[in-house]
């Protein structure tokens, strides 16, 4: 799919999101590439320390966030992201 | 003034085919349990980053080129063809301990094989892919009549044993397919290419030890892979619906898998077989295709017939794929 479509169709699909669906949608994400369920991604859980997530599902979750709010997480970036509240900030600031 | 002279030029048969895969591993088998002894991993750490059980490391008297050899008489025994049919020997790897001589003349010579063209080809892990398509197009051209590509690594030879990141990867072994002619297409047409912006994503340069930055060289090849192997598919007219094959390089089993998850969302189907190879062979960059090609005709998962879709990725960043018939 060319990037302009790709684009459009992200923003129509979700034109702003307040922070609690970003973190739905991220708590979805999660589920689907590391097996936690949806209740326990909350803002203040560590990644790696409480949900056992390393860094290679960690590539999947920005890859598949990317894909979903339409927003770039390098990996100099996600290196900093250590709670799923970073992250839905991140997304949150990064948002177009 | 006199005509110029024309030249002639020549003509191959319209398509191409692989008439014989064959492999070899070395004997040493080294579990995780091995490696846990030496370094600090464990087993379970390793099967769940990247997917392996155990893996072959060569002896140290044992080389790229002997394990070539052995991969190369057991494909042209499958086939059933005898050495001195073959005119073209390619062996595609990126760990030959000299840059001179190159492997594939030692390695044709001591196969029997009569003064072939030889040449080694470096495209990292995607070799033998790009070997496939060189092959494929050297027929159809009319330059060669039967062609003989031998993925063959000796990647331990260039990891450094306490690199925990890298040497419960790497492993040795060789794997080739010998390639004919035919009047039908069994060889799709190759769709390679590269990236060289990200070249320091994994070298060797220093002492000659395999660096790489994983979890980019894992973004690169989880997101950008799939749309290759797709594109060697419509360029063989093909569907993701008629792969019954995939065969991606052995990498990192989540990689094989991240890619076969696109390919299904585009209309793989569920029972598409999906090359697991790599968790008792490891990573054995040129070789890792043809192996789990032949261990799967082996093991019956792949049949005589099936269309198999390979796509090769690695170091360069090079990457090469191409649709098949296996043999």
């Amino acid at each position: 799919m060319p990037a302009g479509i790709d684009r459009e169709h992200r923003e129509r699909e979700h034109p702003v999101a307040d922070n609690a669906e970003i973190l739905a949608g991220l708590a979805e994400i999660v589920e689907e590439v590391a097996g936690v369920a949806q209740d326990d991604v909350t803002a203040e859980k560590s990644f790696v320390d409480d949900l056992d997530i390393d860094s290679l599902s960690m590539v999947e979750i920005a890859v598949q966030a990317e894909d979903k709010f339409g927003v770039k997480i390098p990996d100099d970036e996600l290196a900093n992201l250590k709670t799923v509240g970073d992250a839905v900030n991140y997304v949150s600031a990064n948002l177009k | 003034m006199t005509d110029r002279p024309t030249l002639r030029q020549q003509q191959g048969p319209t398509g191409s085919r692989i008439l014989g895969v064959g492999s070899f591993q070395p004997e040493r088998i080294v579990t995780n349990d091995d490696l846990s002894k030496i370094m600090e991993t464990d087993d379970q750490w390793i099967r769940d980053r990247v997917g392996i059980i155990e893996r072959r490391f060569a002896d140290k008297d044992e080389s790229l080129v002997d394990m070539a050899v052995k991969a190369g008489v057991n494909a042209l025994a499958d086939a059933g063809v005898d050495p001195s049919e073959v005119d073209t020997v390619i062996v595609p790897n990126c760990t030959m301990p000299s840059l001179i001589p190159n492997a594939a003349a030692q390695v044709a010579d001591r196969i029997g094989i009569k003064a072939p063209g030889a040449f080694d080809l470096n495209a990292a892990c995607a070799g033998f892919c790009y070997g496939v398509g060189v092959a494929s197009d050297l027929i159809r051209a009319g330059s060669a009549g039967k062609v003989l590509v031998i993925g063959a690594e000796k990647l331990t030879d260039s990891v450094d044993p306490t690199d925990r990141a890298n040497a419960i990867i790497f492993a040795d072994g060789a794997g080739a397919a010998l390639i004919g002619g035919s009047d039908t297409a069994g060889i799709g047409p190759v769709t390679w290419g590269s990236a060289g912006d990200l070249v320091d994503l994994i070298h060797m340069r220093e002492q000659r030890y395999i660096y790489q930055e994983g979890q980019a060289v894992f973004r690169w090849a989880t997101t950008q892979i799939a749309p290759i192997a797709l594109r060697a598919l419509e360029l063989a007219g093909l569907s993701p619906s008629d792969v019954d094959v995939l065969i991606p390089h052995q990498a990192n089993l989540r990689i094989v898998e991240a890619i076969a998850k696109r390919l299904r969302a585009k209309g793989a189907r569920e029972e598409m077989v999906v090359a697991d190879d790599i968790r008792y062979s490891g990573n054995t960059s040129s070789a890792s295709i043809p192996l789990a090609l032949d261990h799967m005709r082996k093991a019956g998962t792949a049949k005589p017939g099936d269309v198999v879709l390979a796509v090769g990725f690695g170091a360069g960043l090079s990457y090469a794929g191409q649709a098949f018939i296996c043999p």
